[in-house]
């Protein structure tokens, strides 16, 4: 026995450092010494006491280990060198058996004896075996370090008996479904045998736990609720099956008992310690005994004890406060669970449960698998359930921990982040910039905002020297996201720039925009908004159009065009003019009109005062000076003459120019009215991305004016000379030659389809002369031609849209649609004027 | 006895993120707004531009751009936004009960004094 020596040695020398010896070299301890050493690292000579033969690793990562998306090497915490460095001297392998209060020594199992003048308890916890027939048979194991790991990767290597092992997991909790689905992974047939009816009943409501069921079991795992085991059926001594109460037996090479945890007293218990759940603490993580501290799983704090890894950061912090005389004090910790299931999005933290005064504001979307639940008490959130979409779950958290008045973002808070925070936020990065320095950043390493901040200053500027130099994001990676913005946030101006957004409320461009809509089956704004991260509350004028556009364009017949965002001209399907009158313009087929027409628009232009009439560039007549509240009436009349809208209005088809062709001409070579009013009869109501201009010559004398429009037609003796891109406005651009075709069927079959084309890939508010020329001609040819079939497919996708398109809105304005759009709120007379009507 | 609230009507008037119109005899054009977070608003109908007709703006977040010339006007203010200047006059306005109700005495202005 050394110790008396030790002590006497200790009396010799003065000053000499303090002894601290730790009992557990997991997270919790290691984490202690760790913050001890950041305040003082000269203040004690340190020792730790590991059972298990390694250095320190992150627990918490066994289940990717397991998963096989991880080595041991990626997580450990601290190597050798780290013990080194700092002189610490780590005993592993050899587990401390007793403690002598009295003499202030520990005992090893080896016999070896360590005097201490602090000691630091943190022996974690013990995994709960149920006490059912069968539990000590080999092949029973449980999920708490790396032995365990090690024994359920060689039970999936061995197989079983008729091809792959078959695994049963008893508990279906966190630690018991990251186990099943590190199993599943490794190729064995899994069963998780959960006594309650809910998977993962502590974190998770009924709904989260059924939509995570249902994805489990779609995964290929058995998922058994509300089943209580009876036994574990043995074989030759190793596990066989699993039977339940009901008398449902599952088969099993391996059964991974996951029920829960217990804290590890026994040591504390022998040495006379208070201990009741678990080993009792102060606020400052000293025990009964103020020589001897605690810290982690193994305590109870104010009546908690806590299974997650989170409180260990909140204590570890208070500890070396106390143990370097700046004690702070302990409060407890609010805990918030993420489960590590590579693909399943899933947060919880809080109450959940509900009760008097509580409010829930639930958001579901089933299609996508999406189901967020925050409950909100006396205007504080107390608890939020998140699944399939966890990106909020560090901002809910922040809110919760802090308990903050919520009341003026209750609305939106359910949208998260971006929606609540309204047009505070004017980029993504803005979110993680509004958190508190102190909110958590990475939940696996426990790293706050501020350190995370203080890394990125102290030189680490990119991920990588984040993740080396103070662990954020080194785990997991779910905070990858979160440390990109503070990298983004802190070296500002670094930031690469990449292709230009679509307008200041989001990050995406348009063509992100477009692909995510049809990826994300995205059918609406508000959660195009969402799903997209969009940083003001409800978008703005230039993106709430180009929304509208790409939805009504990607969902034809099913998306609902939302007149809110629309520009006034499509909303009220006239020409605003600069007095606030609008303009009509009916639609002339082809530049064609008829003595019905005519007279119905004379009548018009008399009846409302109308003070001009104009014949337009597109071969048509534009009635000027109608008020909002006259146009149905105005419609009404046009229509009862059989005119419709003619969209001079709508980035959409305006009008379809002719010549009169072969039936007139002596030079026509073709029907060039007959086609034109066919196309226009094809194409007419159908929306773009910018206005569309089509027309037929009959000739090459072009007399149409064809190869300035966005689709022109050339007849020529042997068919038709189709053409694209060109503009007669701001810079005029002649068109390109797309083709020729010898029939009036295929122009059509081309048209349609170009247009298609079009729509669906140009950016809104783009003409097809600056998108030709932004893709190439080349681009657009072969969308068309590469394929043999694909100008016959884009044509039949046009016509299908076109089917829900082909309503003249004027008529359905007449019929009293949208009638408020066109009506006063009242009309206010005041007394000076005429008498009050009542 | 008149008081100084003008009830203007229940609030399903409007329908949320548009504006609807108040004509004035010898008074300006008020624009009623409706936000989509139901925030309401009121202004003279003038774009402090070129006149044009606020409520026939695209209404975001609590902004309303006119249809005319894309100016940014701030509801609550009147102001136009970003490097536009200019200002629209505000009607102080309220809702109660349902109902909304503009100050009796920005709704007639001077010419009604």
């Amino acid at each position: 026995m050394n110790a008396p020596s030790t002590l006497m040695e200790k009396d010799r020398t003065a000053p000499v450092k303090e002894r601290l010896v730790v009992i557990g070299n997991g997270m919790a301890g290691c984490r202690a010494v760790e913050e001890i050493l950041a305040r003082d690292s000269a203040r004690f000579d340190v020792t730790i006491f590991g059972a298990e033969p390694r250095v320190n690793y992150n627990r918490i990562m066994l289940s990717p280990v397991l998963a096989g998306e991880k080595a041991f090497e990626d997580i450990v915490i601290n190597g050798d060198d780290w013990y080194a460095d700092n002189a610490i001297t780590l005993v592993s392998g050899d587990p401390i058996v007793s403690i002598d209060r009295a003499t202030q020594t520990v005992v090893a199992k080896s016999g070896r004896v360590e005097p201490y003048d602090r000691l630091l308890i943190a022996t974690g916890s013990d995994p709960f075996i149920i006490p059912v027939p069968g539990k000590d048979l080999a092949g029973v194991v449980t999920f708490r370090d790396l032995d365990d790991v090690d024994k359920m990767l060689a039970a999936a290597e061995k197989g079983g008996p008729d091809g792959p092992g078959r695994a049963v997991v008893i508990g279906g909790g966190l630690l018991g479904l990251e186990a099943a689905h590190g199993l599943s992974l490794r190729g064995m047939k899994v069963t998780v045998v959960h006594l309650m009816p809910t998977l993962m009943e502590r974190q998770l409501d009924e709904a989260a736990g059924y939509l995570l069921k249902t994805e489990l079991e779609r995964r290929g795992q058995t998922i058994v609720t509300g089943g209580d085991t009876a036994e574990i059926v043995g074989k030759d001594g190793h596990v066989s099956a699993v039977r339940l109460k009901d008398g449902r037996t599952f088969d099993a090479d391996i059964v991974v008992m996951a029920v829960g945890i217990r804290p590890g007293t026994t040591l504390a218990k022998s040495a006379g310690l208070d201990v009741e759940r678990g080993i009792v603490v102060d606020d400052h993580m000293v025990t009964s005994d103020p020589a001897i501290m605690a810290v982690g799983e193994c305590v109870q704090h104010r009546g908690a004890c806590y299974g997650l890894v989170a409180p260990l950061w909140d204590m570890c912090r208070s500890l070396a406060d106390a143990a370097c005389d700046a004690p702070s004090g302990y409060e407890g910790s609010v805990t918030s669970t993420k489960l590590k299931v590579s693909g399943i999005d899933l947060f919880s933290a809080g109450d959940f449960s509900g009760g008097d005064g509580a409010e829930d504001i639930v958001m579901r979307d089933a299609a996508r698998g999406i189901y967020k639940r925050v409950v909100v008490k006396d205007n504080k959130l107390v608890g939020a359930v998140l699944y399939g979409d966890t990106a909020d779950g560090n901002w809910y958290f922040d809110l919760l921990k802090k308990g903050e008045d919520v009341s003026d973002i209750r609305e939106a808070l359910i949208f998260g982040q971006a929606f609540a925070s309204g047009g505070a936020l004017l980029d993504p990065n803005a979110a993680v910039a509004a958190l508190s320095d102190d909110a958590e950043i990475c939940g696996c390493n426990g790293v706050s905002k501020g350190k995370v901040i203080g890394t990125i200053n102290a030189g680490a500027c990119s991920l990588d020297a984040v993740r080396s130099t103070c662990k954020a994001s080194a785990s997991c990676g779910s905070c990858t996201g979160l440390v990109e913005s503070l990298l983004a946030l802190t070296l500002g101006g670094e930031v690469q720039s990449g292709p230009k957004t679509m307008c200041k409320c989001t990050s995406f461009s348009h063509d992100d925009v477009r692909r995510l809509i049809g990826e994300k089956n995205l059918k609406a704004i508000p959660q195009v908004m969402q799903e997209l991260h969009w940083t003001t509350p409800d978008g703005c004028s230039s993106c709430r159009p180009a929304l509208n556009y790409y939805l009504l364009c990607a969902w034809p017949g099913e998306y609902e065009d939302d007149q809110k965002s629309r520009f006034v001209n499509e909303r009220l399907h006239a020409n605003i003019q600069k007095d606030g009158t609008y303009s009509v313009v009916p639609r002339m087929w082809g530049g064609l009109t008829n003595p019905k027409e005519l007279r119905a628009i004379a009548d018009v232009v008399e009846k409302y005062n109308a003070p001009m009439v104009k014949v337009t560039g597109g071969q048509r007549l534009d009635i000027f000076g109608i008020k909002k509240e006259d146009l149905p009436a105005v419609w009404a009349d046009l229509n009862a003459a059989g005119m419709v809208s003619g969209h001079a209005y709508g980035k959409s088809l305006r009008t379809v120019k002719t010549c009169v062709g072969s039936e007139w001409c002596r030079f026509g070579t073709q029907d060039s009215t007959g086609l034109g009013v066919k196309l226009e009869r094809m194409t007419w109501g159908s929306w773009m991305p910018h206005k569309f201009k089509i027309a037929v010559s009959g000739c090459p004398r072009n007399c149409a004016e064809a190869t300035i429009k966005d689709f022109g037609v050339v007849c020529v003796d042997s068919g038709y000379e189709l053409h694209v891109g060109g503009n007669g406005g701001i810079k005029v651009r002649a068109t390109d030659l797309l083709c020729k075709v010898a029939t009036e069927a295929e122009a059509m079959d081309v048209c349609a389809a170009f247009i298609q084309l079009y729509r669906e890939q140009a950016h809104y508010l783009e003409r097809t002369a600056p998108w030709i020329e932004r893709v190439g001609l080349d681009h657009v040819k072969a969308g068309l031609f590469d394929d043999a079939e694909s100008v016959k497919r884009l044509a039949a996708r046009f016509r299908y849209s076109q089917t829900f398109m082909q309503d003249d809105p004027w008529a359905e304005r007449v019929a009293g649609k949208d009638a408020d759009l066109h009506q006063h709120l009242a009309e206010v007379r005041p007394l000076s004027f005429t008498e009050f009507a009542a | 006895m008149i008081g100084d609230w003008l009830d203007i009507g229940p609030v399903d008037q409007i329908t949320s993120g548009t504006a609807r119109t108040l004509p004035v005899v010898g008074a300006e054009e008020i624009a009623v707004f409706r936000t989509q977070k139901n925030e309401f608003y009121a202004l003279v109908n003038k774009c402090p531009h070129k006149q044009g007709p606020l409520s026939q703006g695209i209404v975001h977040g609590n902004v309303v751009t006119c249809p005319l010339h894309n100016w940014n006007i701030s509801l609550k203010t009147g102001e136009a936004l970003g490097d536009d200047e200019g200002c629209v006059p505000v009607i102080p306005m309220k809702v109660d009960a349902g109902r909304m109700y503009l100050l009796r005495s920005a709704v007639v202005g001077k010419q009604a004094a």
